[in-house]
């Protein structure tokens, strides 16, 4: 099928593309030179801005987690549904959509794939399953592998070769796209209930500190030369004075960078961008952390914008989930997974008027303005953790927008007001901007080649929202501008139409991302051999019954990845 | 012969995963590994009481008939209900159960599984009060303390304890079963020596037998693993237990109550409490502080009896309540192999667990209200679809009065009670043994099911079937738009 996108603004950052009118040509789901007119489908896009489809390096949607979330919170979907209609299927929202609602809502916003961010390895099938019923977007998961006792038994013995073979056996097995580390050695803590307090601070039981922990799977990651840089949620999330820790954990690889190229990303970072002895002296770590980022090019980093609204907290964080359960008194379930990681779920209200709430608020933004490359801080909620994504227009309009800045910041609490650095930044993000820290930089940090850009070769994942750049100023104007992304004029996926005028015209399946580690010595017998044997003595599982097979995929998308290993 | 290895029994909730079966001819004559509920399914599935051929209800009598005349009869009744209700779900696949929330949602209905009539309070209790939990192997490697309340897994879950608890091997905890051995071989001992005093010496024997009495005394102040049982009787669990609480019927809310007490270092101002001596909750409430990692799993004595939810309520906050102290989990004991399954796929496509209703073109959750018992005795539904479920045997008179009246469709293997009302009857074929798929083991962790052997001739999947119907009431329904 041929498509043909005419006049729109692009914005196309990966190209160099700012607000130019221009055509898109769409041929086989693939962006192409040029179509044939006459049969060409056309759409008319004058007016219009038409960028790449949106992609979100980290939101939770699907897995156990989630769904123990969804479980947890009747209330949450009483007052959110969706009717079933002749195209689409029933469900429910708010913080945590079933999964064809959360499908469908992140396409009316013109977003084509999202990454679960946290998958524990023995439940990848659960995870798996989960996506595979979250139609229209492209989707891959992180299995949680910083506390997983072959890496904490690896690392200390200082055996990285082994333990990069072993990480590559288990991402291949998952079905996963990244490393991810949740509180590097905290989790293993917690399976006693206890924690770890800094990066030096050893595990119990395993002699090994988070520091080891962080710097090995950095040297493995790049010993398998996976896309993306590990994924690191660091060690003090959520406490105060913890952008010591966030420094002292991006300092920890500084020596491990080669040229420009990242070598970690520290994720939702308002949430360890905290100053403050406690939470009454609580105060914004965000310049700290900007300052550090900017003189460095080894790190990238997302927002985890904080939203005023009722949501559900969950992280593989068992430990912080504990704490934020004796903070708030809310319901609170936690779930530690056999020889990985864990997980903890506490539903929280975030309120304008409270102090530490709208500092966190001014936090992310904070950082999101501070830091002076785009490509270096990416836009999330940390769905739903700072509360869901369906606010990601809000976002927008904050970080175009110095007016709705003002807006928000006159309404929230007055000695977070004041001490806020909102007031002194003018800086107020381009179309272009957006662009790249909604879809160009998360595509670039993920190593996505065929997402975030408009190409020829790239996928045809097109978003086009209703907002004139020429007649119409995003900074003055930012609620026009909410509203365009809030229900993209049209979403096109895989060179499909599946959105037009915010109302999805057809479900349909995505596909699943993963990778395929492919080790250069022959080895992968002698690893099976060795991974059953031990297999009786961590898990409760079989060998055999362990592996998620590509039948769990409705899509199967693999990348094949050839490693130094 | 053929062994298959690494086979997922699919009776209960434990689903263990390291059966091996000998396939001789298309049949399966051995097994290993398995517990007596597990070599019964395996070797005894197919039995005389299987149903082979579809059935249709004609003239008050079930006949034969062709399949595709069975989903076309079954895709009528629930194409024409106004209100049917969809209920079973916890022995078959999550895949099955997937399509059935899809036909739910096409016609209009209620789909429900059989957790309301056993952990639906449990899930009702978590949704007010959350739950700290773990996976199994958590539990394996760490727990020194482990406590049964009102559940008997040494009979209902013959291998809970050997996998996953007391006599599992640890990297932390090393298993219960040396000691278990030795407690017995004392016990068998004690009472040969005690009959041949009794023989022997005629006079004064129940002096003797006490002065044997104190070894035994506080196996709850040892080192090492433990177990505690709570029940209403001395089960087969109990008897292996080092300390058994004997719980008065329909007081374990009492319990649990002065339990969390006990663990704030509340001192209680009466002597019994559900009919046990202070002292010895005082005790346990101990081992309960002072353990490194402790685990509590419950069964249908705690959800089913007296104060029902609330009890699980005051469960699952005493576990909350010990995580100031120590580390301790809560986890309930799942009965059917995939009810787990059931409620976790019904929850990510619907965003409820169970009594899911889809009348007004969304999912509803109100139990109480929407779940199927009750719409059974408001006699509201019109039309039943009941899959891998028996409950005409299991639900209370008048609720099976009226899913009897209802035209019923039953998709199972076996001519069970349900069955025989039924009005169509479509046998499947086993899942896990001649189909494939996937359940949920009573900690959420995935585990495949595997097919071994085939089913008998034009026997399908419940799955298949349930696609088949789906199918056939989207072109009824196109017709009618169409007319």
């Amino acid at each position: 099928m041929e498509l043909l996108i005419r006049n729109g603004f692009v914005y196309d950052p990966v190209n160099g593309v700012n607000g130019e009118k221009m055509d898109i040509a769409i041929k086989n789901g693939k962006i192409v030179e040029k179509v044939n007119e006459r049969r060409a489908k056309k759409i008319d896009a004058s007016g219009m801005v038409v960028m790449p489809g949106g992609v979100d390096i980290h939101s939770h949607i699907a897995g156990g987690k989630v769904n123990s979330g969804r479980l947890l919170r009747p209330e949450d979907h009483f007052k959110d549904f969706e009717r079933k209609t002749v195209t689409t299927r029933s469900g429910v929202g708010y913080s945590i959509p079933s999964t064809f609602t959360t499908g469908y809502r992140y396409a009316r916003m013109g977003w084509t794939t999202v990454m679960d961010p946290a998958m524990p390895p023995l439940e990848a099938k659960h995870t798996h399953e989960e996506l595979s019923d979250t139609p229209i977007i492209d989707k891959a998961s992180y299995p949680l592998l910083g506390d997983w006792w072959f890496v904490l038994e690896y690392l200390k013995n200082g055996q990285i070769e082994e333990c990069a073979r072993h990480v590559a056996w288990m991402i291949t097995a998952t079905k996963g796209y990244a490393i991810k580390l949740v509180n590097p050695g905290g989790l293993e803590a917690w399976g006693f209930g206890r924690n770890v307090n800094s990066i030096d601070d050893p595990v119990p039981n395993f002699g090994i500190t988070p520091r080891e922990i962080i710097r090995g799977l950095c040297k493995v990651n790049k010993l398998l030369n996976l896309p993306h840089t590990i994924h690191v949620h660091t060690n003090n999330l959520g406490k105060p004075g913890n952008y010591v820790t966030a420094l002292e954990t991006m300092e920890c690889v500084e020596d491990l960078a080669d040229g420009d190229k990242p070598v970690i990303h520290i994720t939702h970072c308002q949430f360890c961008a905290f100053k403050g002895d406690d939470w009454r002296t609580f105060e914004s770590g965000a310049e700290e952390i900007a300052n550090y980022v900017n003189a460095h090019s080894h790190v990238t980093m997302d927002m985890g914008q904080v939203i005023f609204t009722d949501t559900t907290t969950m992280t593989a964080d068992g430990p912080f989930q504990y704490i934020l359960y004796t903070l708030s008194g809310n319901k609170w379930v936690n779930h530690d997974v056999e020889t990985e990681t864990s997980a903890g779920i506490v539903p929280f209200h975030y309120r304008r008027k409270s102090f530490v709430h709208a500092t966190q608020w001014s936090i992310a933004l904070e950082l999101a303005l501070l830091i002076k490359d785009p490509w270096k801080i990416l836009m999330t909620t940390d769905h739903p953790n700072g509360g869901p994504f369906i606010a990601y227009p809000r976002i927008i309009a904050w970080l175009m927008s110095r007016k709705a800045r003002e807006a928000t910041l006159k309404k929230i609490n007055p000695k977070a007001r004041s001490r806020s650095l909102l007031p002194s930044i003018d800086r107020e993000l381009s179309f272009y901007e957006i662009a790249i820290v909604t879809r160009a930089g998360q595509a670039k940090a993920l190593g996505l080649k065929n997402k975030g850009h408009l190409g020829v070769g790239a996928d045809a994942d097109i978003a086009i929202y209703g907002f004139n750049p020429e007649e119409m100023e995003p900074s003055k104007k930012y609620k026009a501008v909410r509203r365009a992304f809030k229900r993209a004029a049209y979403t096109i996926k895989g060179g499909q139409v599946v959105v037009k005028d915010g109302e999805v015209l057809k479900h349909m399946d995505g596909a699943t991302m993963w990778l395929d580690v492919q080790l250069c010595e022959p080895c992968e017998i002698e690893l099976n051999e060795d991974m059953k044997r031990r297999f009786k003595e961590y898990w409760t599982v079989g060998y055999e019954n362990y592996p998620v097979t590509e039948d769990y995929l409705a899509v199967s998308h693999p990348i094949t990845v050839k490693a130094d290993v | 012969m053929p062994v298959v290895k690494a086979v997922t029994c699919p009776v209960c909730g434990s689903l263990c995963d390291d059966i091996e079966l000998t396939i001789e001819n298309g049949r399966i004559v051995k097994v290993k590994n398995g517990c007596a509920m597990c070599e019964a399914k395996f070797l005894g599935y197919c039995c005389e009481h299987r149903v082979l051929k579809p059935m249709i209800r004609k003239d008050g009598e079930l006949v034969k008939t062709s399949l595709k005349e069975a989903i076309r009869r079954a895709a009528e009744i629930l194409a024409e209900a106004n209100y049917p209700v969809l209920y079973g779900w916890s022995n078959t696949s999550c895949e099955a159960t997937s399509v059935g929330i899809e036909l739910a949602e096409e016609v209009g209905g209620v789909i429900d599984n059989t957790s309301v009539v056993c952990h639906g309070p449990s899930i009702l209790s978590i949704q007010d009060v959350g739950i700290p939990s773990c996976t199994l192997g958590q539990i394996r490697h760490r727990a020194d303390l482990i406590v049964y309340w009102g559940s008997n897994p040494w009979s209902a879950h013959p291998r809970h304890i050997e996998r996953y608890t007391s006599f599992s091997e640890g990297r932390f905890e090393k298993s219960a079963w040396r000691g278990y051995v030795t407690k017995i071989k004392a016990l068998v001992g004690r009472k040969k020596i005690q009959s041949a005093i009794k023989r022997l010496v005629l006079k004064k024997p129940s002096q003797i037998s006490t002065h044997l009495e104190p070894t035994f005394v506080s196996p709850i102040m040892r080192k090492g693993r433990k177990l505690i049982v709570i029940d209403v009787r001395r089960t087969k669990t109990a008897e292996m237990a080092d300390f058994f609480v004997q719980v008065e019927p329909n007081k374990d809310y009492e319990l649990l109550q002065a339990f969390r007490a006990l663990i704030r270092d509340q001192e209680l101002a009466v002597d019994k409490v559900a009919g046990v001596p202070v002292e010895y909750l005082e005790d346990v409430a101990d081992a309960m502080v002072s353990c490194d990692f402790g685990a509590l799993f419950f069964g249908l004595g705690l959800t089913m009896s007296g104060a029902k939810l609330r009890n699980i309520d005051a469960a699952l906050s005493l576990v909350r309540d010990l995580n100031m102290r120590t580390k301790f989990i809560i986890m309930p004991m799942r009965g059917h192999f995939n009810v787990t399954g059931a409620n976790t796929v019904s929850t990510w496509q619907t965003g409820y667990p169970y009594a899911v209703d889809f009348s007004l073109g969304y999912p509803r959750y109100n139990p109480g209200e929407t779940s199927v018992v009750d719409v059974l005795l408001r006699k509201e539904s019109d039309a039943a679809l009941i899959v891998a479920s028996d409950p005409v045997s299991n639900f209370p008179h008048k609720a099976a009065e009226h899913l009897a009246e209802n035209p019923l469709i039953v998709i199972d293997p076996h001519m069970n009670v349900t069955a025989q009302m039924a009005d169509v009857l479509i046998p499947s074929a086993f899942v896990g043994i001649e189909a494939a798929g996937t359940a949920y083991r009573m900690d959420h962790v995935p585990i495949p099911l595997k097919k071994v052997v085939n089913p008998p001739r034009g026997i399908l999947p419940d799955e298949e079937i349930l696609r088949r119907i789906l199918a056939e009431i989207r072109k009824i329904k196109k017709k009618q738009e169409a007319a």
